[in-house]
């Protein structure tokens, strides 16, 4: 129950949000304070519903290949990723070895925007101001690279059933080979001027503490459960794409804090530069696109799952086809959203400061939530 | 004409007004000081478009805040929100009378300077106890008590620090304590660079800037104590934050760096024109030296947690300044 | 008591590091671009709103009103109107509308385009009052182009013919890889 102010009690119900710099978009969530103690706290969704669902519903699905990235604007390519491979999977359709590689390639640049633009986010929270500055110098570097390849900078719109959209060029393969080497000797000035810092770790550590009982209670997954000691990866544990193919590390720390989780993300975007690397390395000739896919694509009838590791953690696509070009039911299982259920139980009795940092080492995509 | 207006007055009158239109110039040109430093940490220029190098930038805001309204919520009490700003700054600005920029620029030598300084540095305090209370604004009410909290228990390291020097000179007035330091400055003796270590941290906490911007923390509190606050009486209170900067500054100069004293042979204790120029130039580049160092912290740093601002102040700062009150006591008995 | 000045003295350590991190980079050249005055070069696969593809020789457009865009766009942007001249066998385009307040930019349109007609444009400051500077007449902006070209403008041209040659087609492809101008 969302709680009510009640003057004869000694305690404050206390808004926070929609409109609050911590709360990262629209979440709103509704604080019952005993000074400057939480003592609940009740997440409020829905403020950016879109019917992102029901759209894809009544869309055939290329009508549906905008709309994935607008879900994630953080890591639109995990989505778009999601979605055509259960429409593959549906239709059986094989996808040429070059267009999977420059999949991976770019869904993990990707991966490694989302996690700086979290770095970022996640000191602005605790009230460094700097650092945000420093990782959107490295993203603005990723950004570039993967406008040149899809066109746009943030809602990609990139992948296709059966392939990609466009080819990659040796001026992305050369600019991706500069980044990776940027970005490895910029880790070392994130780690002197965050990780060691004396504020920040009395900030982070011990702050915010999840179990690996609550991870399994609550369906947590991505950094969150492995911050929690629980080395759940979908890349690892259902391989899809051609992610068997790399050799990487998925790291895991098994105290389940916000610092942990926040050294799971740092160590997490130096395995996606080495599967990039891997990638780019083995990037085989040929088409980027199957040959010949149907104009109309029949769905069905039937059922798949196909769940991707996106940068919060499991992407779920449930899509169900009767035999017509448009999805029966498209459900979408978003990370977020039971990373966010686990707020409540974990704002129980801290501080104000620290619900704050907790909401922030979530990383929470508040379009993806509410959808 | 000296029956009715007496020299001494003049003169008062005078400084006064030369001290507030210090006041707010050095607020003006900090803020566009600190938003280049801040630029340039971040890797970009800061305000750049208007005028060469965006120096009328401040100009312009100044101009944009003035001309905007300030709007009273309709739940607040009107008298102390309107209160609260002036109240913010006018104390900062008067204690700057006591302040010795030269050897003869000083307007008032008190003999209880030190005292004048900090008793009128505590009202700071109080204004932001009265906007926070008075905005009627859950956000800025924990502001104020997170404010109050901070200031009375950052006090005690703070009185600390400085009674170490007190009591090695022997006296509170402002330009005894600058001649003591005719030879050597404070802050370069074992005790008086511990004392001056625990004076800054104090005095960025006590002008609430970051790491321990507790009152305003943007991200937990969207603006604190003046989120209900627009325009001028913002304004008023940005004034009095720069003002609070460059008072705790201006003390640490006097205090621990040798006031206007430069470095040995490039002093003069002079009283001509020249003389006092030089003395006002070593001064003002110590106090804006310090205020560079509170910015460059301030964009460096992420913000500490109430109960650890707390832990900090009573388990660290306050038995190292206790103890280094004590060895200076001994020493100076031996 | 060794273990409290320890923390102290590395506590203070990381913050001195952190202040060289800063001030190292507070030195360092800026890495912004002063927008308005200086400009990044803009990808040349930047997508943009849609726009005609001018035959920078003929002036002529390639456009055979086959609708299939306005029937692949999500949103219902695309407006095709085209008209037979008399004597003509092909329909030639008279109208073409975008709607870009509605656009997602999704490039569905332009894939399906089976002689690659449209294109992406590198139009980024786009800025205006009113929704209706966003509803763009494309047939105009073709001319205005074809101006800007140096060519005479042969879009949405009625004039009767015997036999009105036939336009040029392109080898069809599937994704849409769209070709430079001509
Ligand atoms: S890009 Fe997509 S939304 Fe825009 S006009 Fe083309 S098909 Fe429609
Ligand atoms: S799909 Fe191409 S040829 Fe067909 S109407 Fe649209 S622009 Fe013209």
């Amino acid at each position: 129950m969302i709680p009510r102010p009640d003057p004869t009690l000694e305690t404050l119900v206390l808004n926070m949000g929609p409109q609050h710099p911590s709360t990262h978009g629209v979440l709103r969530v509704v604080l019952k304070l005993d000074g400057e103690y939480v003592l609940e706290a009740h997440p409020v969704i829905g403020y950016g519903h879109r019917m992102h669902e029901k759209m894809g519903e009544v869309r055939n699905v290329s009508g549906f290949y905008a709309n994935v990235g607008r879900m994630d604007y953080a890591g639109a390519l995990s989505f778009g990723h999601g979605h055509v491979l259960a429409v593959e999977r549906m239709l059986g359709i094989e996808v040429p070895p070059r267009a999977e590689y420059i999949r991976v390639i770019t869904t993990e640049l990707n991966r490694i925007a989302s996690h700086l633009l979290w770095f970022g986010a996640f000191l602005l929270d605790l009230g460094a101001f700097t650092p945000i500055l420093y990782s959107f110098d490295d993203r603005e570097y990723i950004l570039d690279l993967l406008e040149h390849v899809t066109g746009a900078r943030l809602t990609f719109s990139y992948f296709r059933v059966g392939g990609v959209n466009r080819d990659l060029d040796e001026r992305f393969i050369q600019g991706t080979r500069v980044f990776i080497r940027r970005m490895r000797s910029r880790f070392e000035v994130y780690h002197k001027l965050v990780t060691g810092n004396v504020i920040f770790r009395k900030r982070v550590e011990g702050v915010g503490v999840i179990s690996p009982d609550m991870i399994r209670k609550y369906g947590a997954t991505g950094p969150v459960a492995r911050g929690s000691g629980i080395p759940y990866d979908i890349r690892r544990v259902e391989p899809y794409s051609v992610y068997s193919e790399f050799d990487f590390d998925i790291p895991t720390f098994p105290e389940g804090d916000c610092f942990a989780r926040y050294r799971v993300r740092l160590a997490e975007m130096e395995q996606s530069l080495r599967i990039v690397e891997q990638a780019l390395d083995r990037l085989p000739d040929g088409p980027v696109m199957v040959e010949k896919v149907p104009k109309k694509l029949k769905l069905g009838p039937g059922e798949v799952y196909q769940a991707v590791e996106a940068a919060r953690g499991e992407l779920g696509y449930y899509l169900v086809g009767d035999g017509t070009d448009v999805p029966y039911r498209l459900k979408i299982r978003p990370p977020s959203y039971s990373n966010l259920s686990l707020l409540n139980e974990l704002a129980e009795g801290v501080l104000l400061a620290d619900l704050v940092a907790i909401m922030g080492s979530l990383d929470l995509v508040i379009p993806e939530i509410d959808r | 004409m000296t029956d009715v207006f007496p020299p001494d007055l003049i003169r008062l009158i005078v400084s006064f007004v030369i001290v507030v239109a210090f006041a707010f110039t050095n607020a003006a040109v900090l803020v566009l000081v600190e938003r280049k430093i801040c630029g340039h940490i971040q890797r970009r220029p800061g305000p750049f478009e208007v005028g060469p190098h965006g120096l009328l930038q401040t100009a312009v805001d100044g101009v944009k805040l003035m001309a905007k309204q300030m709007l009273v919520p309709r739940n607040a009490d009107a008298g102390l929100f309107r209160a609260a700003p002036i109240l913010s700054f006018v104390p900062p600005i008067a204690a700057l009378i006591v302040v010795p920029f030269a050897r003869m620029l000083q307007v008032r030598d008190l003999d209880i300077g030190v005292l004048f300084i900090l008793s009128l540095a505590a009202v700071n305090v109080l204004a932001i106890l009265v906007a926070g209370w008075s905005s009627a604004n859950k956000y800025s009410l924990f502001g104020a008590i997170r404010a109050v909290a901070q200031n009375v228990a950052y006090e005690i390291p703070l009185l600390l620090s400085l009674l170490t020097i007190v009591i090695w000179v022997g006296s509170f007035r402002m330009s005894d304590i600058v001649a003591a330091q005719g030879g050597f400055w404070f802050a370069f003796t074992p005790m008086g660079f511990v004392a001056f270590l625990v004076y800054f941290i104090c005095g960025i906490a006590e002008t609430n800037r970051a790491p321990f911007d507790l009152p305003e923390a943007e991200s937990e509190l969207t603006a604190g104590f003046h989120t209900e606050y627009a325009g001028m009486g913002f304004g008023l209170f940005f004034l009095g934050e720069y003002t609070n900067m460059l008072l705790v500054s201006a003390i640490a100069t006097t205090l621990f760096l040798g006031g206007w004293n430069g470095p040995a042979f490039l002093t003069t204790a002079g009283t001509g024109f020249w003389a006092t120029v030089i003395q006002t130039l070593w001064f003002l580049a110590k106090v804006y030296g310090l205020i560079v160092v509170m910015i460059w912290v301030r964009w460096t740093y992420p913000r500490v947690r109430f109960d650890q601002l707390l832990n900090f102040c009573w388990k660290i700062l306050i038995p190292i300044s206790m103890a280094n009150l004590a060895v200076t006591a001994v020493w100076l008995k031996l | 008591m060794i273990r409290y000045f320890r923390e102290i003295f590395e506590g203070l350590w990381s913050l001195l590091v952190g202040l060289k991190v800063t001030g190292r980079f507070a030195l360092a050249p800026t890495v912004t671009t002063h927008y308005p005055f200086d400009e990044l070069e803009v990808t040349p696969n930047y997508r943009g709103h849609i726009d005609l593809v001018v035959n920078p020789k003929t002036g002529k457009d390639k456009c055979i009103v086959c609708m299939m865009c306005q029937r692949a766009c999500p949103s219902g942007c695309i407006t095709v109107k085209g008209q037979k001249p008399e004597g003509a066998k092909k329909r030639v385009l008279t109208e073409y509308r975008l709607d870009f307040t509605k656009c997602s930019l999704c490039g569905n349109c332009v894939e399906a385009c089976p002689t690659s007609a449209i294109e992406f444009s590198h139009e980024y400051n786009i800025a205006g009052t009113s929704r209706h500077d966003f509803h763009y007449d494309l047939v105009e902006r073709f001319r205005d182009r074809c101006r800007t070209l140096g060519v005479e403008p042969k879009i949405a041209d009625l004039t009767p013919v015997a036999t009105k040659p036939k336009p040029e087609r392109e080898k069809t492809e599937s994704q849409g890889d769209r070709k430079p101008d001509g």
